[in-house]
């Protein structure tokens, strides 16, 4: 897209990354942006160390026989490629990093609310990470990334208690991240910046929070108690000491079923701002996008017992579940539905971004679908515990999430860095990523609906499930290089990309009307929003701020509608 | 909006209370009180520690002398543990509906 606002005299001199320099000024730092990029810098690293585990796991299933690994040892490369990839990649890529960086800004604030809670909520997030990094090197861990007892809690001779401490820890991050959020988004919108002006990213990870804030603290408890069970016996999940291994279950997907929900509904929000922007159109049913994110949230908390169909749970209990499961696909469809929408007869521009959102929309179809497969009962059944409910969560997580993530990373990364990334390398990596997500994943749906089942090393030398692993596992290979190729470019770009101006996509929202990179307070000036969300206006008409030098602000008109002084 | 000044009295009465609270929940779970009714110790029991819990909100969180979207905020994290319960006790109870033949 061609650039059009860009002038030398609107880039300050001044901007967030050089305000201040040396170490201590990165880990002391209360500014939301730099620890935006702490965050980036955490997750992308859990990120590497996650999807090395992956690469494990799929060579190990490149043949029928364990060749590689002892069946124990595999046990802890998947459960450790689970916990890294859901607590600590999963969960805070999108909010802790893109959130991080973009909430305040986009309504017009100089800081989340609590800056200090939010560098603690950095470190804790660390620390938790570094746990379980510990407990790895310890000699690992093999439950499964969902800690089931009675095998946690009587039978796992491996570092269970440490891993536990990790996520229990790191949630504390979670918790601290929404409600940062959820006060600043009350408290410190912009003049003018009203609820139904929002922009649909904030909506998202209002609900996020929400989450966040009522579901983390259950999982803590929950891996609390697994720890106290463990070591001092005390009898809730154990049932010779009256206990309930079902209640775990309860406990554990009462928040880990909404947690799929804080890791795609931030990723939703990503995707609303690229189908309007790239469309350059108003988003189709603006409220009920921004509502279908919040009922979202709420009826994510009432499904959780379609995890629980095969446990021993009540069929009666089942059935509710499993009428709530359906039900939750109504808000998540009203999206999908809104997007196409807003792509017809939209002004619809390919660019990096806008593929990475057009390939979620179709990979999270394909999640979502298979999704309401699993909420019937019978069909659950049969597929409990096989590759298809891996195939399923993948094309919901990762392709949902990890999809939503690169977008709004390249989106946003001219803003965040101040340069561009190479566009056409951008457009090759999208292409690569998605093809390989499909080639590792889709033919888990087929093995696994044959009944392969999930969590061995080995399968039977059955001539097709080999094929099909093959498959997989030369996509997990494209997959693996397509994600390598926007790791070297991106950071290639943040010396040597080309200058990135204040608003490279023309676009209204009020992120592209500060300076790429944003000064440290965001905006020199308070903004007033007279404008509603993705109201599109001709490029020469949208003015650019931040931090300007005093000449420079001589040649804005002393009355410029859209800006008062702060 | 001005700070509520909670006097030291209050503090001491609601600690003693705590105490004495820690104390009946030990006394009380060395009867056996299934002579009032099945599983009467574990309601006596849960009956303290959420007397407890309120105590704690109200006073040491001082939510008692918060605003109202405090207690909204409040009120929601209850609402949200109630479909915890019961949702999770809809299977505890329901799973003797269902005769299996033997």
């Amino acid at each position: 897209m061609e650039e059009t606002l860009a002038t030398p005299s609107e880039t300050p001199r001044v901007n967030y990354l050089n305000a201040r320099y040396g170490l201590k000024s990165w880990l002391l730092t209360k500014d939301h942006k730099r620890i935006a990029l702490l965050y980036l810098g955490g997750v992308s690293l859990f990120f590497l160390l996650g999807g090395i585990y992956a690469m494990l796991i799929r060579i190990e299933l490149l043949t029928p026989k364990g060749d590689l690994f002892q069946s124990q040892t595999y046990n802890k490369v998947f459960t450790q490629h689970g916990i890294i990839m859901v607590f600590f990649f999963l969960i805070p890529a999108i909010p802790a990093v893109l959130g991080n960086f973009l909430v305040p800004i986009m309504i017009g604030a100089k800081d989340l609310a609590f800056p200090r809670i939010n560098l603690l909520s950095w470190y804790i997030y660390m620390l938790g990470g570094i746990l379980t990094i510990w407990a790895l090197l310890s000699g690992g861990v093999d439950t499964g990334w969902t800690f089931y007892v009675p095998y946690s809690t009587n039978f796992s001779n491996t570092y269970v208690v440490l891993a536990g401490l990790g996520v229990f820890v790191s949630g504390f991050s979670s918790i601290l991240t929404g409600l940062n959020f959820i006060v600043t988004i009350h408290t410190m919108r912009a003049p003018g910046m009203t609820w139904f002006r929002l922009p649909l990213f904030i909506w998202s990870h209002y609900a996020t929070s929400l989450i966040m804030i009522l579901g983390t603290p259950v999982i803590a408890i929950t891996v609390l108690l697994v720890a106290l069970e463990r070591i001092a016996h005390i009898g809730i999940f154990d049932p010779r000491l009256g206990g309930d291994p079902v209640l775990f279950q309860h406990m554990f997907w009462f928040y880990s079923h909404p947690a799929v929900y804080i890791m795609i509904l931030p990723s939703m929000g990503v995707i609303s701002e690229l189908i309007a922007n790239f469309s350059r159109k108003n988003i189709f049913g603006y409220s009920f996008v921004a509502f279908s994110s919040i009922a979202i949230a709420v009826f994510g908390f009432l499904v959780w017992g379609h995890h629980m169909f095969v446990s021993s749970q009540s069929i009666y209990a089942g059935m509710i579940f499993s009428f709530l499961s359906f039900a939750v696909a109504i808000p998540s469809a009203v999206k999908v539905f809104n997007w196409s929408a807003t792509l017809f007869r939209g002004s619809v521009s390919y660019d990096t971004p806008m593929l990475y959102g057009l390939g979620l929309i179709g990979l999270f179809l394909i999640g979502g679908m298979t999704g309401l497969f699993l909420a019937a009962i019978g069909l659950d059944v049969h597929v409990t515990d096989t590759y298809f409910v891996v195939a399923h969560f993948h094309y919901v997580m990762v392709g949902g999430t990890l999809m939503g993530y690169l977008g709004g990373l390249h989106y946003w990364w001219p803003k965040i860095s101040g340069r561009m990334y190479p566009e056409s390398w951008g457009r090759f990596a999208a292409l690569i990523i998605f093809v390989g997500f499909n080639l590792t994943f889709f033919p888990q749906f087929v093995v696994g609906y044959m009944g392969m089942p999930r969590r061995y090393h080995a399968y039977p030398d059955i001539p097709i499930w080999q094929v099909l692993n093959v498959m997989s596992t030369a996509g997990a290979t494209i997959l693996g290089f397509g994600m390598l190729i926007p790791m070297v470019y991106l950071i290639w770009s943040m010396r040597y990309g080309r200058a990135a101006s204040a608003n490279p996509w023309a676009l209204p929202g009020l992120e592209w009307r500060t300076s790429s990179p944003p000064p440290t307070e965001n905006f020199t000036v308070t903004p007033v929003v007279t404008w509603e969300a993705y109201e599109f206006a001709p490029p020469e008409e949208l003015k650019v701020i931040g931090k300007l030098e005093p000449r420079d602000r001589a040649d804005y008109p002393p009355d410029y509608p859209a800006y008062t002084e702060s | 909006m001005s700070e509520h000044i909670v006097s030291k009295k209050v503090y001491f009465v609601i600690f003693g209370a705590l105490i004495a609270g820690t104390l009946l929940t030990y006394v009380a779970a060395l009867q056996d009180l299934d002579f009032i009714f099945h599983g009467a110790n574990t309601v006596v029991a849960l009956t303290i520690a959420v007397t407890k819990a309120t105590l704690v909100v109200l006073y040491f969180m001082h939510v008692r002398y918060s605003t109202r979207l405090t207690w909204v905020i409040v009120a929601a994290g209850l609402f949200w543990l109630m479909i915890m319960f019961a949702l999770t006790f809809s299977d505890y109870f329901s799973r003797g509906w269902l005769s299996y033949p033997r």
